[in-house]
């Protein structure tokens, strides 16, 4: 497998690069200012909108076009989303970008909102004039406090340049747009406990229905939406959606920011045209770091199940090519492992995580994800049995499916797979203590 | 409550309409805290006063949320990422080193009252592991033993 980190390799009928949309401006001086992104034609789009009042079905058509999917993890189609926000509602709408990154390995919003704030305020301006909304929040997770407060300045430069606030650029329309922060809680991410979180609450998600469409902050209309997503949206209307689709395949349209972590020489933020086959994306990522083999990665997220190197090897980055193999696109947190790792380990460190992070609400959850990691960690301590291994599986299963929001079924699927895929390494442990290694 | 921890404060508040002071409550708390480092029973009270919230309400979001420290961190609190993606690229080592030169142990503080470690989760900063931040508002990234010991000499 060494030929990965071959970057000379030649790739049939595939020419996907990478390219840059929501992080146009990551290269140019001074990414993050208000003068950057409008040298390269940012605003210009909202200026247009209100000019000319375009219809928001209009450009609502554009986005179902461009393929533009749900960065945040459920890929669900933008377009579709923004059309359920009920347009002749008569109080105020909200419409949230969710920033809360905190599943690991997910380290893409940061740089959107450090790198190319403006485009993602544009995003979100447009998106309220599409759903009629009066005010919007960025929710950004605590632990990056310094983006946070280069967030709050982007905000107050995008104010003082005429595109926040009542009348814009004369316009009639009105649109305040806030940064919040959370402090430090991964549920927080799901959007209903955002909503929770942003109401001054712990952040335990809502049953659903009601959906935030309809009942969100406040019992009022709310959209929800990843960074990305919002980023997406200024370069979509300027140059409309079939040139977005095009970027990336049928089924998966445009670009996406892959976070790429762990074993690689170079680890970042690497911005694709969906559909690139993974040896590529590793390539640009420096490869495997220290000559090492590949072992296993992750692609989207430990939400998404692990796939050993010789399936993952030859697959392309798009929904339905990593459906193909039995994992997901996540929200595109890449986390390599080289064969040195220890999958009992690095279990362990990811069931302790979804134990520390649940809510706390839903009994399967609560107790099952205490009772895996408690498991695992005899594993780990040489104090467990052969059947540890199938009851790791069966509380993971009633995990599953068995709870109000999805970290239930995000806490069981890397048990899953871990032991689907390394069941042996699992079994060796256990017998001799250690890892193959 | 001072009058400058009142102010900011109230600039939370005007992100929200005024009946929903509630809202205010995580910035309002981690306001507070930044300003001693930690929250005291009577920090919580105040608070609760000022958002008109049950104080319970407000020990409830205190107690939820990470970040915040209902117990002395000391001067400063280091909180190392442990996750995946940070223990891939060898962050043990790091929270090894730092408890042996401080002579501590996760969630405790060093004798003359200086330092306080904490395991975190996840910071959502991967790119740069293995990394830390020091009292929930400055980043150190793509830590090494040399970077954490100079990292040290300069808190003060
Ligand atoms: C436990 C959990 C954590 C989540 N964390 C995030 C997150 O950090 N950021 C995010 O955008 N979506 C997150 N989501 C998904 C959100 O609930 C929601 O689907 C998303 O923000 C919608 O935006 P999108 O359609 O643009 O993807 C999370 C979901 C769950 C169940
Ligand atoms: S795993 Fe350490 S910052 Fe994400």
């Amino acid at each position: 497998m060494n030929d990965v980190i071959d970057k000379n390799i030649k790739l049939e009928n595939n020419n996907k690069q990478l390219f840059n949309i929501c992080l146009r401006t990551s290269s140019l001086k001074n990414p993050g200012s208000i003068k950057t992104y409008q040298s390269i034609g940012g605003y210009e789009q909202i200026k247009r909108i209100l000019k000319n009042k375009i219809d928001p079905q209009q450009l609502i058509d554009e986005i179902k076009i461009s393929g533009l999917r749900g960065r945040g993890g459920a890929g669900f189609p933008t377009g579709v989303k923004w059309s359920f926000m009920p347009r002749d509602y008569d109080g105020t709408k909200y419409i949230v970008c969710n920033s809360d990154e905190g599943e690991p390995g997910t380290f893409k919003d940061r740089d959107i909102i450090r790198y190319n704030p403006h485009q993602l305020i544009e995003g979100m301006i447009i998106g309220a004039y599409i759903m009629n909304a009066q005010v919007g929040f960025n929710y950004i997770h605590g632990e990056i406090w310094e983006d946070y407060v280069f967030f709050e300045k982007a905000i107050e430069d995008a104010r003082k340049a005429g595109f926040l606030g009542n009348n814009i650029l004369g316009s009639g329309f009105d649109f305040e747009l806030h940064a919040v922060h959370g402090y430090g809680a991964y549920i927080c991410g799901e959007e209903t406990a955002l909503i929770e979180s942003i109401e001054g609450k712990k952040g335990q998600p809502r049953y659903k229905p009601p959906f935030p469409a309809t009942y969100g902050i406040y019992g009022k209309p709310t959209n929800v939406n990843n960074t990305e997503t919002y980023a997406s949206i200024p370069w979509i209307i300027e140059h409309g959606g079939q040139e977005f689709m095009s970027h990336g395949v049928p089924n998966s349209g445009g670009t996406k920011i892959f976070s790429v972590s762990g074993h690689v020489e170079k680890p970042g933020n690497y911005e694709i045209q969906l559909g690139m086959p993974f040896r590529q994306l590793l390539a640009e990522a420096g490869g495997v770091w220290k000559n090492r083999q590949l072992k296993a990665v992750i692609p989207g997220g430990p939400s998404t199940p692990v796939v050993p190197a010789n399936i993952i090897i030859d697959a392309t980055l798009d929904y339905d090519g990593l459906a193909q193999i039995g994992s997901s696109v996540g929200a595109g947190s890449m986390i390599v492992m080289d064969d040195s790792t220890c999958m009992v380990q690095a279990l362990r460190r990811l069931s302790y995580f979804f134990y520390e992070e649940s809510c706390g609400q839903c009994t399967p959850c609560r107790e099952g994800t205490g009772w895996v990691y408690r498991i695992i960690d005899r594993i780990f301590k040489g104090q467990a049995t052969l059947a540890d291994l199938d009851l790791l599986t069966d509380v993971s299963k009633k995990i599953s499916g068995r709870t109000i929001c999805a970290l239930g079924d995000a806490a069981a699927t890397p048990v899953l797979s871990f032991i689907k895929h390394f069941r042996s390494e699992f079994e060796n442990f256990i017998k001799h203590g250690k890892s193959v290694n | 409550m001072n009058l400058k921890l009142k102010k900011l404060i109230d600039k939370e508040l005007k992100k929200y309409p005024s009946d929903k002071k509630q809202s205010a409550v995580i910035a309002a708390l981690a306001i507070m805290q930044n300003d001693r480092g930690w929250l005291s029973k009577e920090d919580i009270s105040e608070v609760a006063l000022y958002l008109d919230m049950p104080e319970i309400a407000v020990l409830e979001v205190a107690t939820f949320y990470n970040m915040f420290d209902l117990k002395s961190v000391g001067r400063y609190k280091l909180s190392i990422c442990t996750n995946i993606s940070c223990m891939l690229r060898d962050a043990d080592h790091i929270v090894n080193h730092l408890k042996e030169k401080l002579q501590i142990d996760f969630n405790e503080v060093t004798r003359d009252g200086k330092f306080c470690l904490k395991e975190s989760e996840c910071m959502g900063a991967c790119g740069g592991a293995p990394l830390l931040t020091v009292n929930n508002q400055k980043m150190h990234e793509n830590l090494n033993i040399d970077k954490v010991d100079q990292l040290l000499k300069e808190l003060k």
